[in-house]
């Protein structure tokens, strides 16, 4: 096929860049190239602070914070990269928990179906989300704001009526609780570390994460709807469903992260402390996700549980007084924040003709 | 066009401005020539204020036919009824002789009709292969792992931006790093690849440098030369008569001349957009002022 020339002819080619610079742009286009610079920096740091972070307990330790984040960070991510927002996530972990907790030891039922039940009331708190946030067309954070602000306030008053207390335990005499405790709570005990399944099923999420943003058509769906949505509806990309698909995922992961501690302490603990809910968030946009849309990664929110988690624990271990964390934090989320807008200014620089 | 195809009459006169043995991919394109998309008395109003009147037009397979007129002539309003952003009051506008009225950008498409817009939005992190394929992604296996054909999603990306005129691009690269013509290209060659019939190509807002330019007018080429009847909206007269096979000239909403390329030159197109008395008035007090140009 040959095109009719034209009386001018284009541009020539611009001179192939060396190799090395290829590979450097290519490493400064991943998304999580960034934390993970980072996570290895504060690693380093700690471990000279206090050597004990290295050891299998203290990656034990460090490990265990980072999973139950991990797994909401990377669902949270998966919105960012669509152009969403979720703050509900720490309220539906609490809340489906909650569910969970008060059927069996208020109604006696077991926990398996327990668990079902508050597993679909978690998806209705993601489908209610989402399709808030496409049928009104309002920011994602203020509507998911909302949910929080109604199901904490709920949650909070409903267990003190039924239960008396804030607190529910002795789930482990209940019916299948064996059973759901080799799934969701199982550890092995390795040298003076205690490794939980919990991590396993971080890793597990992680990993369909990354395969269903990086190969599959829901995944350039969610990369699309949140890069440019208009030309995305135009051409055909299904943008309502995979927004309401990704509130229910993030719903999900807000269930099983709820189910993990409740497992872990036999009995949950309803914690009125507001501010915890920012921290999925904080993790996915250390992890490299822009909260314009359109780019971010599964791995880098997990990266960026890591390096969270890191920083927490390393700070316990080498004695400082732990209310630093929080500043830390702040410093490393506006490191995050600098890094991204310098990577995203160098993909978006147009080159001059 | 394939060799069977007799050369248009009006290739004749400009043999320097085109190739007519240019081949075409797509034997089962109807014969150029061939009204594919028609308008009758189509007729488009914004409250009271009329945007289109009554404008008919015949779009042609295998030819270039450019809107031209100056601001607020309706050339925007022409382009959105089309590509089914908005629907017509009056009127009817015909695809193959049947009526359609498209209720949204996406039916347009299904339809066949594939449009360039003005502000070329792309996903700009998202690498051209991603982009090219964006809502029709090619996939391999079978649920639930089925998955993206990557590698025959960037080959296709790459040959059909060579189709257009776009050689040596790197798939992988995000979109963001493409020129405005080359983003141009890039929407030419899906509308090109998924079998589009009429194309409609708003020009670019952004200025375009002439070497970007001239890769607007390859693909522009490229797709009336696979038998797409294409129309290019600009109020570029020089470059619209370098492609273009009729002009249809807008002026307050109704057409105020369609035209072939046997008609005219690029001067009498350029005065007929410009409104003629406006242009000539300028041209002789410039004249008058420095007698060194002619």
């Amino acid at each position: 096929m040959s095109t009719a020339p034209l009386p001018f002819t284009a541009r020539p080619a611009p001179p192939p860049r060396s190799p090395g610079r290829r590979l450097l742009d290519r490493a400064l286009a991943r998304p999580s190239l960034a934390s993970l610079v980072a996570t290895v920096a504060v690693v380093v740091f700690f471990a000279l602070q206090a050597p004990q972070l290295l050891s299998t307990g203290g990656v034990a330790t460090v490990l265990d914070v980072a999973a139950l984040l991990g797994i909401g960070g990377v669902a949270v991510a998966m919105l960012l990269i669509a152009g969403q927002f979720d703050l509900s996530v720490g309220v539906v972990a609490t809340g489906s928990s909650l569910v969970t907790a008060l059927l069996v030891s208020q109604a006696g039922w077991g926990l398996w179906p327990a668990l079902g039940v508050s597993l679909a009331a978690a998806l209705l708190t993601g489908l209610v989300n989402g399709l808030l946030v496409v049928s009104t067309g309002l920011p994602s954070f203020l509507v998911t704001l909302a949910t929080f602000l109604v199901l904490q306030g709920t949650s909070i008053a409903v267990t003190e009526a039924v239960a008396g207390s804030g607190q529910i335990s002795g789930l482990s005499s209940a019916a299948g609780w064996e059973s759901v405790r080799a799934v969701f709570g199982v550890t092995v005990q390795l040298g003076e570390g205690r490794f939980r399944v919990s991590l396993l099923w971080w890793l597990g999420v992680t990993l369909l994460a990354s395969w269903v943003l990086w190969r599959t058509r829901f995944g350039n769906a969610v990369l699309g709807s949140g890069g440019a949505p208009r030309p995305a509806r135009e051409l055909g990309v299904p943008v309502t469903r995979t927004t309401v698909l990704l509130f229910l995922g993030t719903a999900a992961a807000g269930w099983l992260i709820g189910t993990l501690g409740l497992v872990r302490l036999s009995g949950v603990q309803v914690d009125p402390v507001l501010g915890a809910e920012i921290e999925y968030v904080v993790v996915a946009v250390i992890g490299g996700c822009l909260l314009t849309g359109g780019y971010g990664s599964a791995v880098g929110a997990s990266i960026g549980a890591l390096l969270y988690a890191v920083a927490r624990e390393g700070i316990v271990l080498a004695g400082w007084d732990p209310r630093w964390f929080q500043a830390f934090l702040g410093v490393l989320l506006l490191l995050a924040l600098l890094a991204n807008g310098v990577v995203r200014r160098r993909l978006l620089a147009v080159p001059r003709s | 066009m394939t060799g069977s195809q007799p050369p248009l009459p009006f290739e004749e006169s400009f043999p320097g401005d085109r190739s007519t043995d240019a081949v075409s991919g797509d034997p089962t394109a109807p014969p150029a020539g061939t009204p594919v998309l028609e308008l009758k008395g189509l007729s488009v109003r914004y409250g009271n204020v009329p945007a289109l009147a009554r404008v008919s037009a015949r779009l042609r397979a295998g030819e270039v036919t450019c809107v031209l007129g100056e601001n607020g002539a309706g050339k925007s309003t022409l382009v959105q009824v089309l590509s089914g952003v908005r629907r017509h009051d009056e009127g009817q506008m015909l695809l193959d002789g049947t009526a359609v009225r498209f209720r949204s950008p996406r039916q347009a498409r299904a339809r066949g009709i594939a449009t360039v817009w003005q502000d070329l939005a792309v996903a700009p992190l998202l690498s051209v292969w991603r982009n090219f394929f964006l809502g029709c992604e090619p996939t391999r296996g079978v649920w639930p792992l089925r998955r993206l054909d990557r590698e025959g999603a960037r080959e296709t990306t790459v040959r059909a931006m060579a189709r257009v005129g776009v050689t040596d691009i790197d798939p992988d690269r995000p979109a963001s790093a493409l020129q405005a013509g080359e983003r141009h290209s890039l929407a030419i060659a899906r509308a090109l690849h998924f079998g589009a019939r009429v194309l409609v190509v708003d020009e670019s807002s952004a200025p375009l440098t002439v070497s970007q330019h001239a890769l607007v007018l390859q693909s522009v080429s490229a797709a009336r030369d696979q038998g797409l009847a294409v129309v290019l909206v600009t109020h570029n007269t020089q470059y619209a008569h370098l492609v273009g096979d009729r002009f249809l000239l807008l002026a307050g909403g109704a057409v105020a001349g369609n035209l072939t390329r046997d008609d005219v030159d690029v001067d009498d197109l350029t005065r007929l957009v410009a409104g003629g008395d406006d242009l000539t008035t300028l041209v002789s007090v410039l004249r008058a002022a420095h007698p060194e140009l002619r």
